[in-house]
């Protein structure tokens, strides 16, 4: 602890060193460091490795791949670092790779805890930011950043998709199970909004410690509070933890009560089986088996990783590929220039047909509410989910307006 | 209606207080483990969450691998985690006997670290997972909560198993060696007793524990290397709020702390993952060698 507050101050000290002797920004119509520096920042080893990971690093060179690793004639390089899911650590790092290693755009970056901390640092460095990882609104809403692009999904959206499903259904009274986080909080307060708009009402919410490992003491809060629906505002191993629980105290059997798993990736699932995962609703930004395009890009990346991809590591190799798009487009790696060229190009690809960005970074596109399949209805291993409704992204996604974002329009 | 006691209502005061008996058994268990290496063989013993993520793992891979089943698992992963064990004693740690603890500490720290990591670079973390058993699936309503019936099973088998050692040591002829050879083994050895053997057996003993106790978690938690890395932590606390090296202090800091991180979860859930170091902090300024320890 003490060696990495040491680190810290050390890191930190370097970084005014730099700020005051640092080269100006790139010039027009050439690449910093003559090359494109990719980071992907990520949980690596914890609860959320598995939704991003090491696939987040496998698309985004999937996506350098499509330009033959060359941009403008120079190399495109990918490194990878684990944040541990702390935000101290992530935006340590993000500082590090761009004062020192020269790295242009930062990619991943699940947890919003750590994502709303390297956002700040991004922000000030005028260097891109690509979010597929984290859920929190926030990141486009008060944290926005001229720089800053969320991709697959956010908070809003899930609340929007799942929310309003469960209470159509009859729904209509919630109890959260509540990541205690950024991003759980940012999820419960969305939800609740939505449910309220619907015609539900919220009964009581818990907060869980993130990375519980027995969630049964919950599951029993909920299942005295009565209310029909127990909404999961947590992720990746605690959404499997919890459901899992859930299974084995009850909780659903009895009828009167059903999970709403707010945030649900196709890895966790996977996990689960279905078994126990069989006809949960959730909303996703992406699934693999919907079409033949997202279906052969997604066959090519389960060679290479022997898993389908989650909406995240799908979502990293859409944001890649449109950044460096735009860079092609602008002729720089100049962040904000790139910015403005990734705002000004629709999205067009295996992930998003005709998605656009907004102004503060939300990138726009069809989600999909979708069930788990029973085991019965299921052709084998990734065959998970049926697409109930495609969500219209104008829908799903709050506008810049209602988004509470600062930045000139 | 009964009223409320501090604004709960009493079944969920008695459901919560069930379900930290449960988590409280599991502690136990590992933590008894933790006691017995460290009360014969002065390691404080940092693989044992990874042994116990092993045991879980043992019994998965003979499932899906083998289709050896549960009540087969139960007894073979901790055979399997045991010679382990053996192997661990054998060719490492008995080098570092003559060293101050901090070795041992060290050395089962790496283990810990090497062990997870394969388990981890080969499975990921989301967990495998492992299901109930038909005999025990299901569960009884007992009125004031919905009780698994495996989640009984684990309370009773945790219980058989902590007494049941308990007594061996406590109560038997090995059990006198055994304490024998930890105040004296030169003189324990000068009376024809292997002492270099018996060592080794309490390790494997001990990790046996940590294997059997992964089994027992298999179907509640999912089977992932992160299991024990998880939990090892505030086993560790509950071993020093016991007193280190006291085999009772184990067992019962063990239940009594399950209990109280379930009440923690009722009145204030967001301390729930503290609440044991809390503990630890005030009964290490109040008395350092454990609720239950002897000052050496």
């Amino acid at each position: 602890m003490i060696a990495r507050l040491l680190a810290g101050a050390a890191l930190a000290a370097l970084t005014i060193g730099v700020l005051s002797t640092g080269p100006a920004a790139a010039q027009q119509g050439k690449l910093s460091g003559d090359m494109v520096k990719i980071g992907v920042l990520n949980d690596r080893s914890g609860l959320y490795a598995d939704l991003g990971g090491e696939g987040s690093v496998i698309a985004a060179r999937m996506a350098a791949e499509e330009f033959g690793n060359k941009i403008l004639g120079k190399p495109i390089e990918i490194i990878s670092a684990d944040h541990q899911n702390k935000p101290d650590i992530g935006a340590n790092l993000a500082r590090q790779w761009i004062d020192q290693d020269g790295v242009d755009v930062i990619v991943d970056v699940p947890n919003s805890g750590v994502a709303l901390a390297v956002q700040e640092v991004t922000k000030e460095k005028k260097k891109i930011f690509l979010m597929e990882g984290p859920a929190t609104s926030r990141l486009t809403g008060d944290a926005c950043s001229p720089t800053g692009f969320h991709w697959p999904y956010d908070t809003h959206a899930l609340a929007v998709g799942t929310g309003q499903a469960m209470v159509k259904e009859g729904g209509d009274s919630w109890f959260f199970i509540t990541a205690d986080y950024a991003f759980g909080h940012q999820l419960e307060a969305d939800t609740s909004v939505e449910v309220k708009k619907a015609g539900g009402k919220v009964v009581g919410s818990v907060k869980a410690p993130l990375n519980t490992a027995d969630f049964s003491s919950f599951l029993l809060q909920a299942q005295a509070s009565g209310a029909k629906i127990v909404g999961l505002a947590n992720a990746g191993g605690d959404t499997i933890t919890s459901i899992k629980q859930a299974s084995e105290f009850g909780l659903t059997q009895s009828g009167q009560q059903k999970l709403a798993g707010l945030l649900i990736f196709l890895s966790d699932v996977h996990a689960l089986g279905l078994q126990v995962a069989q006809d949960l609703v959730l909303t996703t930004g992406f699934y693999w088996d919907r079409d033949d395009e997202s279906r052969a890009w997604s066959k090519k990346f389960f060679d290479r990783y022997g898993k389908m991809p989650t909406m995240v590591q799908a979502g990293s190799y859409s944001a890649v590929r449109h950044y460096l798009k735009a860079i092609e487009a602008a002729g720089t790696d100049d962040g904000p220039t790139v910015a403005a060229k990734m705002k000004e190009m629709p999205v067009n690809d295996m992930f998003a047909k005709n998605g656009t960005i907004l102004p503060n970074g939300r990138m726009v596109h069809d989600m999909y509410l979708a069930r788990v399949k029973k085991p019965s209805e299921s052709k084998g291993a990734w065959d998970y989910y049926q697409i109930l409704r495609t969500i219209p992204g104008k829908e799903a996604f709050a506008s810049f307006e209602e988004s509470g974002c600062k930045l000139p329009k | 209606m009964m009223g409320t006691i501090f604004g709960i209502p009493p079944q969920a005061l008695f459901g919560q207080l069930l379900l930290g008996l449960i988590n409280g058994s599991f502690y136990a268990l590992l933590s008894l483990g933790l006691a017995v290496i460290f009360g014969m063989l002065n390691v404080i013993n940092f693989a044992h969450g990874a042994l116990y993520m092993m045991g879980a793992f043992v019994a998965w891979l003979m499932l899906t691998q083998l289709g050896i089943g549960y009540w087969w698992a139960l007894l073979l992963s901790p055979l399997i985690v045991g010679l382990f064990g053996v192997v661990l004693e054998k060719t490492l740690l008995s080098r570092l006997y003559k060293l101050d603890h901090l070795y041992g500490l060290l050395l089962t720290f790496g283990l810990a670290l090497i062990v997870e990591g394969a388990f981890r670079h080969q499975y990921g973390v989301s967990g495998q997972p492992y299901p109930i058993p038909d005999a025990l699936k299901g569960g009884q309503n007992l009125g004031f909560m919905f009780l698994p019936n495996y989640r009984g099973w684990v309370v009773v088998a945790s219980l058989v198993v902590c007494i049941s050692t308990w007594i061996a040591i406590e109560k038997t002829k090995l059990g006198a060696y055994l304490r024998a050879a930890t105040e004296n083994p030169v003189l324990v050895q000068a009376f024809g007793i292997n002492v270099p053997r018996m060592i080794t057996l309490t390790y494997a003993f001990g990790v046996a524990l940590a294997g059997l106790a992964g089994v027992l978690a298999a179907p509640i938690y999912q089977v992932s290397p992160l299991m024990g890395s998880n939990l090892i932590i505030v086993v560790f606390a509950v071993v020093v709020i016991g007193g280190m090296g006291s085999i009772l202090g184990a067992v019962l800091t063990g239940y009594g702390l399950g209990l109280l991180e379930g009440l923690t979860k009722v009145f204030y859930p967001e301390a729930s993952n503290i609440v044991v170091f809390v503990i630890m902090v005030v009964v290490l300024m109040i008395k350092p060698a454990g609720l239950f320890g002897r000052e050496r």
